[in-house]
């Protein structure tokens, strides 16, 4: 499957690199356009904000698997981050990714989210939901799933 | 405790995100101010504030400022550093979801002083929900012609902690993975695709209204001869009341954890704190007896008072456990260019993952000293010194619990 930037896309990139000394400046942008648009990055699209910001492809997949944002498969399951750092770990991260484990989800491990005094957390599609119970979660997923 | 509400004076206003409720509040007042100084005389204000950074470093803003040509051929930048990924920080955080204008209204005067036209807002990837506030908040300062003298542009991340460091984040910014650079003998200003460019916090630049309004003098009212003004502390862990309350520098730190946050959870012990996320070494409840909350005094205790996020522990903590998720995090997080630190901090999360395991040695408790070694003042950036302090404050602070976990 190709990917292309639709117009939309195409107007945006255009007022962007008025925004920056360099189209180089770009990269992390497009590539957050192609994964808001498919869920990941193909390779596809990688060569596509090639052709849009002159970076060679090799660099911008060397930019993708840099950041743990970044996916270059299609995700097939709801993806959970739950915080595992600190401060949610003193405040029972412990039990919340214990019980997503009986959870139709997949549970991504990640770092200090930001939400340590409102800890234990998870965020879901760019969402954060805080101060954990196993109950809120399973009122949280049953209205995702 | 003196109340004490320079940045977050509108955070408890319903709405205050908002451009009519921040102006009926009187954000952007200072701008009035900025025709009556050159941006010279601007940088001097707050050079005289010495108001300090707060990203974690504590430098002074108006030296950084000074740095930046006043006139030279190239275009200069402003980037505002709200990548925010040190654990047990979650500040910059409430400025931009309660605050937003106040932001705004420290960069127009910032690219005034430092005769900059466009600032960046660098924003860690998994703040996508304060980063669409942020956006609105722009939005709303540009239909209203606020942002003529310069523009602002939001930069997303993608999840790497050290895009927080300064030059990473240019990096990253310039499209790259995000490499600290090597820096420079002499002290010179960063750079964004070859130009000059200013790197602060946010909390930093949303300090700089009140410092224009009010006058340098009134800033230093607040705070010690060497560290003035306040800082937004905050507090997680075993706390009753975890959150981020502003404060003096210079204040007690055990009546700041007992006024704001309610002493520790479920009436127990207090064990230990560190006291500015978790790059700063850890403090034992008796050095935080007499310890007060500024620059100076965590140097002295042997600790830093990094960003002001501290993190609480009781007294039934399993230091051991708590040093594994730390290494944890900087084994995940380096960004991998330097040996030191790419394999130290491997290595380091795996002995203590075997000492966890009960599987450990005295050896291994060697080892990870030896590796501390390795890690201090051989690397590009000071990720890995930070390492290699808080292995050592962690073992030799509870030497005890350490050896009897390996025994
Ligand atoms: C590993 C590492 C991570 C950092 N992370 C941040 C961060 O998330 N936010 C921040 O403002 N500064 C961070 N800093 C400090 C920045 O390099 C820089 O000094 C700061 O943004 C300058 O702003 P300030 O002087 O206003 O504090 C980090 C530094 C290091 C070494
Ligand atoms: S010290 Fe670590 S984080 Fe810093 S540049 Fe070297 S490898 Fe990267
Ligand atoms: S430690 Fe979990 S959000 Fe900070």
């Amino acid at each position: 499957m190709s990917f292309t930037f639709n117009q939309d896309d195409l107007n945006k990139i255009k007022e962007l690199k008025t925004r920056y000394p360099s189209p180089d400046a770009l990269c992390l942008p497009c590539l957050w356009m192609a994964q808001t648009k498919e869920g990941y990055i193909s390779i596809d699209a990688i060569d596509a904000i090639s052709e849009q910001i002159g970076l060679a492809p090799m660099q911008i997949y060397g930019v993708v698997t840099f950041y743990t944002m970044f996916h270059l498969q299609k995700p097939d399951r709801l993806q959970v981050d739950v915080c595992k750092t600190l401060s949610c770990k003193l405040c029972g991260s412990d039990e919340i990714l214990k019980h997503l484990k009986s959870k139709d989800v997949y549970v991504n491990h990640v770092e200090c989210l930001g939400s340590c005094g409102t800890a234990p957390m998870m965020q879901i599609k760019d969402k954060n939901y805080e101060n954990l119970t196993n109950e809120k979660v399973d009122a949280i997923l049953e209205e995702l799933l | 405790m003196k109340e004490c509400k320079i940045v977050s004076r509108k955070f408890s206003i319903e709405g205050s995100h908002t451009l009519e409720v921040a102006k009926h509040h009187n954000a952007y007042r200072s701008l009035e101010k900025r025709g009556e100084f050159t941006p010279t005389q601007m940088i001097k204000i707050i050079k005289d504030a010495n108001l300090r950074g707060k990203g974690g470093g504590g430098a002074s803003a108006g030296e950084k400022w000074e740095l930046m040509p006043q006139d030279g051929d190239k275009p200069s930048f402003l980037a505002v550093n709200c990548d925010e990924s040190e654990p047990g920080t979650f500040k910059d955080r409430q400025i931009i979801t309660y605050d937003p204008h106040l932001l705004i209204e420290g960069i127009i005067l910032t690219c005034y002083a430092i005769k900059s036209k466009h600032a960046y807002i660098y924003i860690r990837g998994e703040y996508k929900e304060y980063q669409d506030i942020l956006q609105n908040a722009i939005d709303e300062a540009y239909e209203d012609g606020l942002l003529e003298s310069c523009d602002i542009t939001i930069h997303r991340g993608a999840g790497a902690y050290i895009c927080g460091e300064k030059s990473a984040l240019l990096e990253s910014m310039e499209g790259k993975r995000g490499h600290p650079r090597l820096k420079p003998k002499q002290k010179e200003p960063e750079w964004f695709f070859g130009n000059p460019t200013l790197v602060n916090n946010v909390e930093t630049i949303a300090t700089v209204p009140f410092i224009i309004q009010n006058g340098s003098d009134a800033y230093r009212e607040y705070g010690t001869h060497c560290s003035p003004g306040t800082l937004l502390f905050g507090m997680s862990g075993h706390v009753n009341k975890p959150g981020v309350y502003e404060s003096e520098f210079g204040v007690s730190m055990l009546e700041y954890i007992e006024h704001f946050g309610g002493g520790v959870k479920n009436g127990k012990k207090l064990k230990a704190v560190i006291p500015g996320g978790v790059s700063c070494g850890v403090l034992t409840a008796r050095e935080c007896k007499d310890l007060t909350l500024d620059y100076e005094a965590m140097r002295t205790a042997g600790s830093s008072l990094g960003t002001g996020g501290m993190i609480i522990m009781d007294e039934d903590t399993d230091m051991v456990a708590v040093l594994k998720n730390i290494l944890e995090f900087y084994h995940e997080e380096s960004c991998g260019q330097c040996t030191p630190c790419r394999e130290g901090t491997g290595w380091s999360d795996k002995i203590l993952q075997k000492i966890v395991n009960k599987r450990g040695t005295k050896k291994d408790l060697e080892k990870l000293f030896e590796l501390a070694d390795v890690m201090n003042g051989k690397t590009i950036c000071v990720f890995a010194p930070s390492v290699s302090s808080v292995l050592i404050s962690f073992i030799t602070k509870f030497r005890d619990e350490f050896e009897r976990a390996v025994s």
